[in-house]
């Protein structure tokens, strides 16, 4: 691995190993370009990885301090904890749970699909499903994505074929074990699923795709990488012709250096992407960096989620195997007649005791919530993931006060649900429900938002500069060599898993990045 | 090490001889004789009882064993004897439900503890207890096989063949929505 001189003005810098800037990176180096990869978190490796709940979570969790507001319930019962995305190489592709589905057409052009919806800031995005096909061709194989390019799907576990046999009773068509970044066979270096069911825990068997142990080691094998773990970005720089020029960072012992750049891409998920740009706000660019539109932080969305458990009679053991195993999509359409606009998709999901002791329905205690965790083994569950309305006041910004273990404000996050996410929550948790009750639930239970796994639209992308913060490769309005490379940059969030989208999207910036650098335009 | 096993063992005894008390509703005994057995840093005979009858309430499993309320009060016992602030609380709480029913909270019936419990539950103390008995209770090892979670499953190569797809009180999805294992 090469170790490029921090004065090495020549280099790429990306910001953030995960699905993004891991993809991004590694892209970058295949195409012969230098690239430094700063990442907060230390490396693990497979054999680090733990099946426990609570000591994984410690392990890859990104627990640095940050504050919530708003009446989202989650500020009530995790108030530090806005979100749950993983601070270590491989970001939160360590913790995913590998669901790849690509956006619906329509969900690239929502604000006409839908109209004009009062308090949402809808806009279309500057790109369609057109565009970003190829891409996301290449990001299904990259990832070796179930029931695309020939790999055949997962075996479904105990929790689908519960979710299955209720969906048949309710007419529901597109029920099946998904498309899934897990190998159902050995592929590209990687082994086999063997239904460990821990898939939020960092994947044994490495049979789901993460940049960790896929994008990471390729780029490393280029020659081209140099990856700095435990190397939290503080500050981007610019010059005096308002250019960015390098990236401001502490190393693990705390010490600060400066990494010049030709070009740098920002992929730290939707808190820490916004809050970086917020932090390097300077007398040119005192609102922060790429910031002309205000909307920087701005626009933040979660998805809509929820989740239903049902109890049986009998047992289903839904912790054995793949923790997201199925899905029914027929709720995944625009349908405006239900009270709401946009859809949803219903997930299966487990978690084990520890977990469900601490997310069933938070702060709960007494008979009732101990004989359902009674009911354990007899549980079957699933997640509830739709399009959440955009809003501005609903914003990643700076903390007044409170400061982090290097000076710097911590991100706040803000949340309102809009009430379109109340009906269309409203409608799966009924929905849901009823697929359970249909086989037989004794019980059904309506779990409320878990800390946020989807943090999107942050630094959103608009084809006017005044709407948003990048244009249709990632690249802000603002600066021309700086890159908004994650999640932060979707325009709306489609009722999809969001990964497959950030790379397919990551794919294609690098393309673009690297095509300007051979045109000497960056 | 050899006290606390002389101490589980006693109180595993004394928890038998109460057993009857415990079941009929009437924890205070059940939680005295635990107390009186037990190897607490800090905490007070009467600050065991009172918090053990506080957690059985709060999180009531017929079939969970003594020691596993009482790992309850041993990892408050730990930050007590380490934090004065919560040493304080815990005090100050025990004292506080104590007065709300003008006799010792853990001899009231479960209705009165139920009533108590129910009206402070943003109470520091309470929240305490509460909190702790979310981790100290389901975050123990030992306590997973009562309620069928298996825990780690790699070292046992995962669940492919052992169980994942077991259930058979339904009809199995074809083929189509869910393929055959490889």
């Amino acid at each position: 691995m090469p170790t490029y001189d921090r004065n090495d003005a020549s280099v790429v810098v990306v910001i953030g190993s995960g699905a993004g800037g891991g993809t991004l990176a590694n892209e970058l180096c295949q195409k012969g370009v230098k690239v430094v990869l700063l990442e907060a978190g230390k490396r693990h490796t497979i054999d680090d990885f733990v099946n426990d709940e609570w000591p994984a979570f410690g392990q890859t969790a990104w627990l640095d301090k940050r504050t919530t507001s708003g009446t989202w319930r989650v500020s009530r019962d995790f108030s530090g904890l806005p979100a749950w995305i993983c601070k270590t190489v491989g970001g939160s592709t360590v913790h995913w749970a590998g669901a790849s589905l690509r956006f619906q057409e329509h969900e690239f052009r929502v604000r006409t699909e839908y109209g004009d919806i009062k308090g949402a800031t809808l806009l279309d995005w500057p790109i369609t499903l057109k565009d970003l096909e190829p891409y996301y061709a290449r990001a299904e194989d990259k990832m070796g994505v179930t029931r695309t390019h020939g790999i055949p799907g997962l075996p479904g576990n105990n929790n689908f074929k519960v979710m299955h046999a209720g969906a048949m009773k309710l007419g529901y068509k597109k029920v099946h074990t998904g498309r899934m970044a897990i190998n159902s066979r050995p592929r590209d270096g990687r082994a086999a699923c063997q239904q460990i069911g821990f898939c939020f825990q960092g994947c044994k068997m490495g049979a789901k795709w993460s940049t960790l142990y896929s994008d990471i080691p390729k780029a490393e094998a280029t020659g081209r990488l140099d990856l700095r773990p435990e190397s939290q970005a503080l500050q981007i720089q610019h010059d005096a012709s308002g250019k960015v020029s390098g990236v401001l960072y502490a190393d693990r012992d705390g010490n600060q250096h400066v990494q010049k750049a030709r070009v740098v891409c920002v992929a730290g998920n939707s808190i820490e992407t916004p809050r970086l740009l917020l932090n390097s706000a300077s007398s040119q660019f005192p609102d922060g960096l790429a910031n002309s539109s205000g909307q920087v932080g701005r626009n933040y969305m979660r998805h809509m989620t929820g989740s239903v458990y049902a109890t049986f009679e009998k047992p289903v053991n839904m912790h054995r195997g793949t923790t997201m195993a199925g899905i029914i999509s027929d709720e995944s359409i625009n349908k405006p007649s239900r009270g709401f606009v946009g859809g949803y998709e219903m997930e299966t999901l487990s978690l084990g005791l520890p977990f469900m002791a601490a997310f069933l329905d938070p702060g709960a205690w007494g008979p009732q919530f101990t004989s359902a965790m009674d009911a354990y083994n007899h549980m079957a569950g699933m997640w509830l993931v739709g399009e959440d309305m955009p809003q501005e006041s609903n914003a990643v910004t700076l903390h007044a006060t409170e400061k982090d273990q290097y000076g710097l404000p911590v991100p706040n996050v803000y949340f309102d649900d809009h009430p379109n996410d109340i009906a269309m929550r409203q409608h799966a948790y009924q929905q849901g429900s009823a697929v359970y009750e249909a086989v037989g639930a004794t019980r059904t239970i309506r779990t409320p938002p878990y800390p946020s796994t989807h943090n999107l639209g942050t630094c959103r992308m608009s084809a006017e500069a005044k709407d948003g913060v990048c244009n249709k490769w990632g690249q802000t309005h603002d600066i021309g060599n700086l890159f908004i490379s994650d999640g932060s940059q979707f325009t709306t969030g489609g009722a999809e898993n969001p990964t497959l989208t950030i790379v397919a999207l990551a794919i294609r910036q690098a393309d673009y990045v690297a095509g300007e650098l051979g045109k000497g335009t960056l | 090490m050899k006290q606390s096993d002389v101490a589980r063992r006693r109180f595993l005894q004394g928890s038998a001889a109460v057993a009857a008390g415990a079941s009929l509703g009437v924890l205070g005994p059940w939680a005295d004789a635990l107390a009186a057995a037990a190897n607490m840093k800090i905490l007070s005979r009467d600050e065991v009882a009172t918090i053990l009858v506080v957690a059985r309430r709060t999180y009531p499993h017929d079939r969970l064993a003594d020691k596993f309320y009482m790992g309850v009060v041993s990892a408050l016992d730990e930050k007590a004897a380490t934090d004065g602030e919560t040493a304080k609380m815990l005090s100050h709480g025990v004292a506080r439900i104590n007065r709300a029913l003008g006799k010792p909270f853990k001899d009231a019936t479960a209705e009165q503890q139920l009533a108590v419990l129910k009206g402070m539950t943003k109470d520091s103390f309470f929240q305490a207890v509460r909190g702790t008995s979310v981790t100290a209770l389901y975050n123990n090892k030992e306590l997973w096989p009562l309620f069928g979670y298996e825990g780690s499953s790699y070292e046992f190569g995962g669940y492919l063949h052992r169980g994942f797809n077991d259930l058979s009180w339904l009809p199995d999805p074809p083929e189509s929505a869910s393929p055959k294992p490889e």
